[in-house]
């Protein structure tokens, strides 16, 4: 592949079709570069204060003050650096590592913080603002790995909200008939695998199109738990009290400073989160399952050829799938220690499903993607409290526009799986 | 190979909306049914009866009336009166199902009084009102569910008709302050104004999906949330912002839709519009060449593309009437029964659209039919609301049920024992989706 590529002169019959997805990463990149040079030119004078610590740290670091314009500057330099690299891979017809792309555009993320912040008094806290990301991001996570899952046995998943929010609703109720937090994360997957078994029954049973049967799932469960806490919860407060789980700090680990409050100070449902994403990123490409699940995704036929049940290995993962983000609708009640409300996903399991995309339909990508989502959310909430000039709502269309513009310039690049939404008939 | 692989489901190779029918017996006609090559003549009675009992009318019909048994069923096991019934069912079984009869019908009875015709008002203009608001709320959900199902046929899946509604609300409102005009001048203009703001939105869908393979259903959803956004900062600035907080300038009298029936009513124009673009749309997909070039993209885009019809300008133009038909519902909003913009000008109108579309099998008339059907359910709910306490969410239940057992005939046929139509035949023949199946078998 990139053997051809180097060739220089015209006959290489792949040269007119590879580099113009690779130019577009090298577009993309010097995009990145002008952004963060133009941001850098704003940033006003006066230092940014920095806090790293949180107030559990054993360990405290005291905040500190960087100078914005200078640091602004330094970074933009790296970043442009960065740029100048990977665009002269593209200019090779070699693609652009993604750390490269990942680091300029987080680089260039550091770059708007420190315009907002400059010469203000509010401090910077960078651990509290990765640990929100990856709160933000963990019903994504969630949601994007139910995905993974359906869309590799090659059933589309758009109910993947509808999954989270009757998680959410059975958490919040199960786990308050209970009294105990931790029986709503039972109930909750239990929730989204009834409605990952209706997923499946119209779409395998009577091969309805797969992608009506998700919108209208997500209907269907958004008027049932509406309905229900109209009637049921609000005469019975006592069935949708806020429960939390609580914060489970691993010892040592969750002392580092930085990573340790981030990763090894959440709750049981981040930990199962973590143990989920890797369980599945290798069982999906090394074990039995995994060959399985995606031989059925890419060519049923073929599968059926050397005895794969196609239909039941599809129904089950589709199970599988629903059960994984009702998992993570449990994040919206109990794990938040809220109580459950209406329509309370908001959309959260579309988001899922783009992040699923952009990672390429693998489980790393995924939640590389997800946590994205989450840090640009953050971003918006944080940067709200900072008074910006620029209207909030305009940085919280930022992770939609991000989206579009990934899907278009990916677009060339991902493949879905083969037989994705097409019914299986012997 | 020069197209790039969608990164989200097969294009579908017949009208997505078509339920799967072991034959073609889905569409409309009555009577291409019984050409299932029968292997004897049956008698006229015989055939016409098997006519009757496989039309997709009797289905649609069997399909409300299961979902409305499901959602007595929740109503039934929601009732507190029944619930204190129910701890007494052996002892007294019959007060149980009296309660219960008592609650489902109660329930429905507002529903229906809320809808079509109040018997218990006090004056006849109160107990006609309800009908009126049923299509006032039925236009946006018209206007909205052409647009779906006009992109459905050509291959397209516009779930962001929530974002060009808002960007036709827009544009409309904009246009219906911003400028001072003569009466039916500025009218036209507003509305322009709101069909061009939803083609643009959607445009940018069906450019992306043409020129980079982006799915639309992905590019759209993120639109919807970035319009979303949008007017919630419109509304707030300079040149919006009205004297409430949080709604925008009202818009002058020469842009609003004129209403249809004195003061207490909120029918409008808008209406009539509906209707009348529901009988372009048919003229444009069944008559015009543009209609049948959109249609072949739709069912085949290998096909089209052989015979010399441009996909990618197909699923721009598309995107963009469908688009500019969702615009207008935005406007039909704001010209007709609001008269000013807020930021949830939209509602779920969007969203209804996609079962409107999928209720009317994206065809203009049935769209039109299910609009009404999905107007009456809204405007009955809040009645049923108010009168009975069952919550407004119910009509959602009962929404989203109707749509998946109408795309699912041999579920109801299965549930009320109804025939398969050409049960004689010994294998179904392929299904909608077969030839995508078979391109994956090659």
């Amino acid at each position: 592949m990139s053997a051809t590529a180097t060739v220089t002169g015209t006959t290489a019959p792949t040269r007119a079709v590879v580099p113009s997805e690779i130019r577009r990463t090298g577009y993309l990149l010097i995009g990145i570069a002008a952004l963060a040079a133009l941001l850098a030119v704003l940033v006003p004078s006066g230092d940014s204060r920095i806090r790293i610590s949180t107030s559990a740290d054993a360990l405290q670091i005291p905040i500190f003050a960087v100078p914005g314009k200078v640091t602004a500057i330094v970074l933009t330099l790296v970043v442009v650096g960065l740029a100048a690299y990977g665009f002269r891979l593209t200019q090779r017809g070699t693609r652009v590592p993604v750390w490269v792309v990942a680091t300029a555009g987080a680089l260039a993320f550091v770059v708007l913080l420190l315009l907002l912040s400059a010469g203000k008094d509010q401090v910077v806290p960078i651990t509290g603002l990765l640990a929100g990301t990856l709160l933000l991001g963990t019903p994504l996570v969630f949601g994007a790995l139910s995905g993974v899952v359906c869309e590799r046995v090659g059933i589309v998943n758009i109910a993947i909200e509808g999954q989270l929010l009757a998680g959410a609703f059975a958490a919040a109720v199960v786990a308050s008939m209970a009294g105990n937090a931790y029986v709503g994360l039972i109930a909750a997957p239990v929730a989204g695998l009834a409605v990952g078994a209706l997923l499946a029954f119209f779409s395998i049973r009577y091969q309805v199109n797969q992608i009506i049967v998700g919108v209208v799932l997500n209907v269907l469960v958004v008027g049932i738990t509406s309905f229900l806490f109209s009637t049921v919860l609000s005469d019975n407060p006592n069935l949708n009290s806020r429960l939390g789980l609580p914060v489970l700090p691993i010892p040592l680990l969750s002392e580092i400073p930085v990573v340790g409050p981030v990763l090894f100070r959440q709750n049981l449902l981040v930990y199962l989160m973590f143990a989920i994403v890797i369980a599945l990123q290798i069982l999906i490409f090394r074990s039995r399952w995994g060959l399985r699940l995606r031989s059925v995704g890419e060519h049923p036929k073929a599968a059926d050829t050397v005895g794969i049940d196609v239909n039941r290995t599809r129904w089950r993962n589709t199970l599988l799938g629903g059960a994984i983000a009702g998992l993570g609708g449990a994040f919206f009640t109990v794990a938040s220690g809220l109580a459950f409300g209406k329509d309370m996903t908001a959309g959260n399991g579309f988001i899922a499903l783009a992040a699923m995309i952009l990672g390429r339909w693998s489980p790393k990508g995924a939640v590389v993607a997800a946590l994205m989502f989450g840090l640009s959310k953050q971003l918006g909430q944080f940067i709200q409290q900072l008074q910006a000039p620029i209207p909030p709502q305009f940085l919280l269309m930022l992770p939609y526009v991000v989206t579009i513009l990934a899907v278009a310039g990916f677009a060339g690049r991902v493949r879905a799986p083969a037989a994705e939404g097409v019914p299986y008939e012997k | 190979m020069s197209t790039p692989k969608e990164p989200l489901g097969p294009t579908p190779a017949q009208d997505p909306l078509e339920p799967v029918e072991p034959q073609s017996a889905a569409d409309d006609e009555i009577g291409t049914t019984a050409t299932g090559q029968p292997a004897r003549t049956p008698g006229f009675g015989e055939t016409y009866l098997r006519e009757v009992l496989s039309s997709s009318w009797l289905l649609t019909l069997l399909a409300i009336v299961l979902a409305v048994l499901l959602g007595g069923v929740l109503i039934i096991a929601t009732d507190p009166a029944v619930q204190e019934a129910a701890g007494y069912l052996f002892a007294r079984p019959s007060s149980f199902f009296t309660a219960a009869w008592e609650a489902a019908s109660q329930a429905y009875l507002a529903l229906f009084q809320g809808a079509i015709y109040d018997s218990q008002a006090a004056t006849f203009t109160r107990a006609i009102r309800p009908i009126t608001e049923t299509l006032t709320i039925a236009t946006p959900l018209i206007l909205a569910g052409l647009s779906v199902g006009l992109a459905f046929r050509a291959g397209l899946f516009n779930i962001g008709g929530q974002g060009q509604v808002i960007l036709g609300a827009v544009l409309a409102t904009w246009i219906g302050f911003g400028l001072d005009l003569p009466p039916v001048v500025h009218l036209v203009l507003a509305l322009i104004g709101g069909a061009v703001g939803g083609a643009f939105w959607a445009a940018i869908a069906g450019v992306l999906k043409a020129r980079t393979g982006a799915h639309e259903v992905i590019v759209t959803i993120m639109l919807n949330n970035v319009a979303a956004y949008l007017v919630l900062w419109v509304v707030t600035t300079q040149i919006f912002a009205g004297g409430t907080s949080g709604t925008s300038k009202p818009v002058g009298e020469n842009a609003r839709l004129p209403a249809l029936l004195p003061e207490p009513f909120r029918l409008h124009l808008g209406f009539v519009l509906a209707l009348v673009l529901a009988a372009v749309v048919w003229w444009l997909m069944e008559r015009s060449t543009l209609g049948f070039k959109l249609r072949a993209v739709g069912s085949n885009a290998r096909a089209a593309r052989t015979a010399g019809i441009s996909v990618g300008a197909m699923t721009v133009l598309a995107m963009a009437i469908a688009g500019g038909l969702a615009g207008l519902a935005g406007a039909s909003q704001v010209l007709g029964t609001e008269g000013y913009l807020t930021a949830s000008v939209a509602g779920t109108i969007g969203f209804d659209a996609i079962t409107v579309a999928l209720l009317g099998r994206s065809k203009p008339l049935g769209t039109v039919l299910a609009g009404l059907l999905f107007g009456a359910l809204a405007a009955g709910g809040r009645l049923m609301q108010t009168r009975t306490g069952t919550p407004l969410d119910l009509v959602l239940v009962l929404q989203s049920f109707i749509v998946l057992f109408i795309a699912a005939p041999p579920l109801v046929r299965t549930i009320w024992r109804l025939p398969k139509p050409g049960a004689r035949r010994e294998k179904p023949s392929p299904t909608s989706t077969t030839p995508v199946t078979a391109g994956a078998d090659a």
